[in-house]
């Protein structure tokens, strides 16, 4: 499943896409994060049957990701992100 | 099987109960409970499949209109409290109810409730409620490929229709046809996506003399430009269901159809109950898994 | 040499006059619907202020988003470069300077000549601008005044979640019903808003020293909001900070003219 967490307002599309049949709920994004984004669930409230650890992002970050994000995203020199270098499985991703 | 007649029951608290199924003849029963901001429904499943349901406002208290929605099944199904197996909460208020076994978001529910009322076509679910916007792309399971949520802006949202109705004095149920109501070309959009910014704007074209139905198509034009580019996000493919509050707003839904090119199926059922019923059928997978595990651990 | 600046915004329209690098004159009007009225009245009042007249001006710059409805302007100033232009003529040594208007919320980073290096704007979401402090004033229907003052009283940290001015508006309404202290909940509404603003001025990195101008800065529970938010102990901010694009724009219609 391609979960998109985040939002689109008059401003843009802030985004985060995990994939969840990459992802095995390691928890290595949620080590790299400097704002704590992202959270690991025993179980998958938008994917009721699968029984392994997956991550989402917190509640109470998804709608404001645009700031939250922005201290990884100054402008200038695009800086690789540390939550999507550290997935080894690939499963994050930025819409903007 | 029997549907519910009324063409506008949504507005009014109902219960009903399937005929044809013998509570007697029972193994599992599970009830799946949606407490949105509006309206709370309490859904229970017969070994799977929709027995009984019951539909009521939320109060102001969400709990307490979560008991109030399942004993009105109840009542209607005429079986025991105590023979519920399992129960599933979700929706807005889904924290809020506190005698759930488990609790699910409204995108797993809504797209498994999906799967059942429109059959097993169904690819893509489009939710527009009073305060989000839920677009859904599943399997014929019923399962989620893709999901997009977007509850952080009131544009597009049932509560951005209200403000703008609420600016013009125009009934919310009236809006539809008089957006269509207007003499000439269809006025270009509103340009401003910010609820707030389009109120300005909004006011600005009845100064210059603007009819309040060239405001209404205006504004519908770009709730349906909102809506259509969220939607596109996650790809709309056929079949395709609407559902939520602004899916019998057709000023908005005509004008996203128009957008999209693709035409949105139909039921009998009120979509109103999707996310309950598919919160009572996860309901019954994750029971019987539950019984699955305990004998194992035997 | 006589400059004028006009800075035609959403909500109101500002004038001011120049006169050998000193503000000379200054008026302000609500903008209404009708801006080209609005442009014309505003600087009425401050060639009134000043007592001169119209003639004796010798060029005039337009800024704001109602920038076009100036017709009378000699050049279009930008916003970003109305706003750096300004922060460097009231105080040189600001680095970073922060523009909250009704509709708009911008910051730049600028150097010693007052050019901008770089800038961040949020536009078009009133959640990011001045209308989101308004729109909750009205909710708990006291006056902007009050908010600010109450603000200061409160020392709880009350999470605000939702980030539109729709939602807020009901999330307000819902703490009043909550019994929660006004206090408590300006402060709430206060440190919402900062956190937008300090999330803009994060991404183009932070300098001292940190100026503001536009007319949020008279909420000194903003500012309160701010400094914390970003670990300042002062910003620093203009007499009639509501005037100060209008000033940057007079500035750069005089640079112009040379």
């Amino acid at each position: 499943m391609l979960a998109n967490y985040g939002y689109k307002d008059a401003t843009g599309d802030y985004f985060i896409t995990i994939d969840t049949d990459q992802c095995d709920g390691c928890g290595d994004c949620v080590e790299a994060c400097p704002v704590q984004v992202f959270v690991i669930e025993d179980e998958d409230p938008n994917d009721p049957l699968r029984d392994i650890p997956v991550a989402v992002v917190a509640d109470d970050k998804k709608n404001k990701l645009k700031y939250e994000c922005d201290s990884c995203k100054s402008s200038g020199d695009q800086v690789s992100l540390p939550c999507i270098e550290i997935c080894n499985v690939k499963a994050i991703s930025h819409s903007w | 099987m029997e549907k519910n007649k009324q063409e506008y029951w949504r507005w009014t608290e109902s219960n009903w109960r399937n005929p044809d199924i013998n509570p007697g003849d029972v193994e599992l029963f599970t009830v799946g409970i949606d407490v949105g901001s509006v309206s709370s429904q309490a859904v229970i499943a017969a070994d799977g499949e929709v027995y009984a349901y019951g539909s009521m406002r939320t109060g102001s208290d969400s709990p307490t209109s979560a008991v109030n929605a399942l004993n009105y099944a109840i009542e209607a199904a005429g079986i025991d409290r105590e023979r519920v197996n399992y129960t599933v909460g979700t929706g807005y208020g889904r924290i809020n109810v506190p005698f759930a076994d488990r609790t699910l978001t409204e995108i797993a529910c809504h797209a498994r409730g999906a799967n059942y009322i429109y059959g097993d076509k169904v690819r893509t679910v489009l939710d527009v409620g009073g305060q989000d916007i839920k677009a859904i792309h599943c399997d014929e399971n019923g399962k989620v490929i893709t999901f997009m949520m977007n509850d952080k802006c009131a544009a597009g949202t049932g509560r951005g229709m209200e403000i703008l109705a609420d600016l013009l004095g125009v009934p919310i149920d009236e809006v539809g046809d008089r957006s269509f109501a207007f003499e000439g070309d269809e006025p270009a959009p509103v340009s401003s996506v910010c609820v707030i910014y389009a109120k300005t704007e909004a006011t600005g074209l009845l100064r210059k003399g603007w009819s309040t139905e060239q405001v209404l198509a205006a504004y519908c034009r770009a709730m349906a430009e909102r809506i259509y580019s969220l939607v596109k996000r996650i790809g709309m493919e056929k079949e395709f269901a609407v559902t939520g509050g602004m899916s019998k707003n057709s000023g908005v839904m005509d004008r996203v159809m128009k957008l999209a090119g693709i035409e949105r199926i139909t039921t009998q059922w009120d979509t109103q109950i999707a996310g309950a019923i598919g919160a009572a059928i996860f309901g019954h997978s994750l029971c019987k898994n539950k019984k699955r595990k305990k004998r194992r651990r035997r | 040499m006589i400059t004028a600046g006009i800075d035609c915004g959403a909500k109101s329209t500002r004038a001011v006059l120049i006169k050998d690098g000193v503000i000379a004159g200054r008026g302000l009007v609500l903008t209404g619907f009708d801006q080209v009225k609005a442009v014309q009245e505003s600087l009425e009042k401050a060639l009134r202020d000043f007592q001169i007249i119209e003639d004796q001006i010798d060029r005039i710059g337009g800024t704001g988003s109602g920038k076009d409805s100036i017709i009378n302007a000699d050049i279009h100033v930008n916003d970003i470069k109305a706003m750096s232009k300004a922060a460097a003529f009231f105080f040189p040594n600001a680095r970073t300077v922060i523009d909250v208007g009704a509709e708009e919320g911008r910051v730049a980073k600028v150097d010693k000549n007052g050019n901008p290096v770089d800038f961040a704007v949020n536009g078009k979401c009133a959640a990011g601008a001045g209308s989101f402090i308004e729109a909750m004033a009205r909710a708990l229907e006291i006056s902007l005044e009050d908010m600010g003052k109450l603000s200061l009283k409160s020392n709880k940290s009350i999470p605000m979640n939702s980030q539109c001015v729709v939602f807020a508006e009901s999330e307000v309404v819902g703490l009043i019903h909550a019994k929660t202290e006004k206090n408590d909940i300006c402060k709430a509404i206060h440190d919402s808003m900062a956190n937008r603003i300090a999330s803009m001025i994060r991404r183009i990195g932070i300098e001292e020293d940190v100026s503001m101008i536009g007319g949020v800065s008279y909420n000194p529970g903003f500012l309160d909001s701010l400094k914390r938010e970003l670990h300042l102990d002062k910003i620093l901010i203009p007499e009639m900070p509501e005037y100060g694009a209008a000033v940057g724009a007079a500035l750069v219609a005089g640079l112009d003219g040379h």
